[in-house]
């Protein structure tokens, strides 16, 4: 019988890595997990916490599957301090994925915070391809760099290379990931670009490849809480974040009122972004 | 003129209000948005009835607020999370063509003339007041089972609107036929039912309760033949018509409903595993069906089970 990948499941925390003081990954067995696509989400379970949904992020070891996690409030703190032997629950992989064509030849990957989660999958597949990647890591400052390391390792032989940005220019090039997104497409050509992480980066993105005319895929985030297209939470204009997400391609982006603008808070009201 | 034929077969009298076919959208289902409702209606949707609105915004309990059980049941405590009637009222101002029914919550009867004096200008053909949501004190199914209360409300809104309005009932302490008679003598003119019922689920590995709120309503699959009862009993006695929900995931499910005696019938869990092909699934399957049988209207179905 096939699993239902609805059923939550209970994972063991094999393994911690901190990536930053507010950024821990949790590594953990789950076979469904492992197989994930790129852009696509686990809802995890901290028991008599909350549930949240978490991109999954590549998981070194064979049938595990992990995700990073960034200190917010009382759900990913609870989470940022599970540790090895802790029990979390688990449903999906839920979601749609990158696409990548194989008619690409070099591709951009723009991603800050732990939107680089999608992402450094997404690097994984497209390298296997023999696809050139230039990945894009924006941060506000030195100490909130993540995984750049991880990240020229297998970007390294030519099979791609990883540009750092932050805010403050304590480390790599000084500016927004979008300030490097500029540069970049100045000196090369790309075929696709691929965003996740604020909405706002991924706004800016998403207009100057407009003006380049490069094609986009950015995946997005909403409030959740089912996963599964039932609640309506995660709306963003007529689309489902959690079902017809969480990647969405540039002509959808370009008939979303609220892409960049407003989110829906827990109760549902429409705020603005500031 | 295909397309009048089509609507023709399928489309139903629910009390005053006429739609192009039995098909609904329940309460709480994509519930918050009116793109949303747009979209469900292209394809094909009969009506649309919205989250249940309270007069203050509501955050609702914390997650897991919906834990899917398997074979298309689920299990859910919300806890009405809703934006308000004042920020709703905007989200659905600009309606034009798309039948909306505003399912209002409250804790007592105050509460709903302030909110029809939002929505009652807007286009809006009717309400629907959920007396029976299985998990929030002092509202819900706490009110839906003092018939004072049920009354006092019911003969509250009557006073206040003119649109028509369907009391939405579920398995409490009373029984369901005597709480629908309590609503209809109090001015109801149409009868939903039922809503969630109220279950629990632990996880065993970890001997936790997964509901933040432990405890919650049971929807989908499993609860039908419990609606299919409820709507038999209440139509069979009382002469005003009943709205089915509970456990509609194909065709073959609204015409049980309606066969039980429901004029028209809402879906809900069920959407989560469905895309937007479902509609026209349901409605194509529905044309089949009556052309096979060779009736001319859905509505010839309505309670044919009463006879046994
Ligand atoms: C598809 C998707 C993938 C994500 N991937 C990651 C990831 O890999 N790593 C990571 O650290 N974070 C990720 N997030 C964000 C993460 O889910 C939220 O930060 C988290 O839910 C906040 O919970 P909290 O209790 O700590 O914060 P709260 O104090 O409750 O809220 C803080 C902020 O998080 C948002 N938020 C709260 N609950 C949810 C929820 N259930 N769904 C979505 N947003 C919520 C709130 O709107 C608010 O802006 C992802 C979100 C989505 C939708
Ligand atoms: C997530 C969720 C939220 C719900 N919220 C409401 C609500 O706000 N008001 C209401 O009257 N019913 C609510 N319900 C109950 C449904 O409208 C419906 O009565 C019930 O789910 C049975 O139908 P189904 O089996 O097709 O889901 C909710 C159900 C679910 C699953």
């Amino acid at each position: 019988m096939p699993i239902d990948i609805d059923l939550m499941r209970l994972a063991r925390i094999s393994e911690t890595v901190m990536e930053t003081s507010s950024v821990k990954t949790l590594v953990f067995k789950d076979r469904l997990g492992s197989k994930a696509s790129a852009g696509q989400f686990l809802m995890v379970w901290i028991p008599r916490i909350e549930e949240i949904p978490m991109s999954v992020m590549v998981s070194r070891r064979e049938g595990h599957a992990a995700v990073t996690v960034k200190k917010h409030g009382k759900g990913t703190t609870a989470l940022f301090e599970m540790d090895v032997g802790d029990f979390i629950g688990l449903r999906g992989p839920y979601g749609n994925r990158f696409t990548i064509s194989t008619e690409f030849t070099n591709v951009l990957l723009i991603g800050g915070g732990t939107g680089l989660v999608p992402l450094l999958r997404l690097a994984v597949n497209i390298t296997r391809l023999n696809i050139r990647c230039t990945l894009i890591i924006g941060a506000r400052t030195k100490d909130e760099v993540i995984f750049e390391e991880y990240a020229r390792k297998f970007l390294s032989d030519g099979k791609g290379k990883v540009i750092v940005t932050t805010d403050d220019g304590s480390y790599g090039l000084k500016g927004t990931a979008s300030d490097g997104m500029v540069k970049t497409i100045g000196e090369e050509r790309y075929d696709c670009v691929y965003t996740c992480g604020p909405e706002i980066m991924m706004k800016k993105i998403f207009e100057i490849s407009k003006e380049q005319s490069l094609p986009v895929q950015a995946s997005l985030e909403r409030y959740m809480k089912c996963g599964i297209g039932i609640c309506g939470s995660c709306c963003i204009d007529r689309w489902l974040v959690c079902r017809d997400g969480t990647v969405f391609d540039s002509n959808q982006l370009s008939r979303m009122k609220e892409f960049g603008m407003a989110f829906r808070d827990k109760d549902g009201q429409k705020l603005q972004y500031k | 003129m295909k397309g009048e034929k089509q609507s023709d077969t399928l489309s139903v009298n629910v009390g005053p209000m006429r739609l192009r076919n039995p098909t609904m959208l329940a309460s709480g289902i994509l519930g918050i948005s009116q793109d949303i409702f747009e979209r469900l209606y292209n394809n094909n949707i009969g009506a649309i009835v919205t989250k249940s609105i309270s007069v203050d915004p509501m955050k609702g309990y914390a997650n897991p607020t919906i834990v899917p059980l398997g074979n298309k049941t689920y299990l859910n405590a919300v806890g009405l999370s809703n934006p308000g009637v004042f920020a709703f009222s905007h989200e659905i101002m600009r309606n034009k063509f798309v039948p909306i029914v505003v399912s209002l919550v409250g804790s007592s009867e105050k509460d709903f003339p302030k909110m029809i004096s939002f929505l009652d200008s807007l286009n809006v053909i009717g309400y629907e007041i959920n007396l029976s949501c299985p998990h929030v004190s002092k509202m819900g199914m706490e009110i839906g089972d003092d018939p004072e209360m049920v009354s006092l409300i019911i003969r509250t809104i009557k006073r206040h609107t003119r649109k028509p309005i369907s009391v939405k009932i579920g398995i409490g302490s009373m029984d369901v036929v005597e709480i629908s008679r309590v609503a209809v003598e109090s001015g109801a003119d149409m009868i939903t039912a039922i809503n969630t019922v109220r279950a629990m689920k632990i996880d065993v590995q970890s001997m936790i309760p997964v509901l933040s709120n432990v405890i919650g309503g049971l929807s989908g699959k499993a609860i039908k033949p419990i609606g299919i009862r409820c709507v038999y009993e209440i139509s069979k006695v009382l002469n005003v018509p009943v709205i089915g929900c509970g456990g509609v995931s194909s065709w073959e499910d609204v015409v049980e409903y309606m066969i039980a005696g429901a004029s028209a019938v809402q879906i809900g869990s069920i959407l989560g595993n469905s895309d937007d092909t479902f509609f026209n699934r349901i409605t194509s399957g529905l044309k089949r069906y009556l052309a096979r049988k060779g009736i001319k209207n859905i509505g010839e179905i309505v309670g044919l089970a009463h006879r046994y």
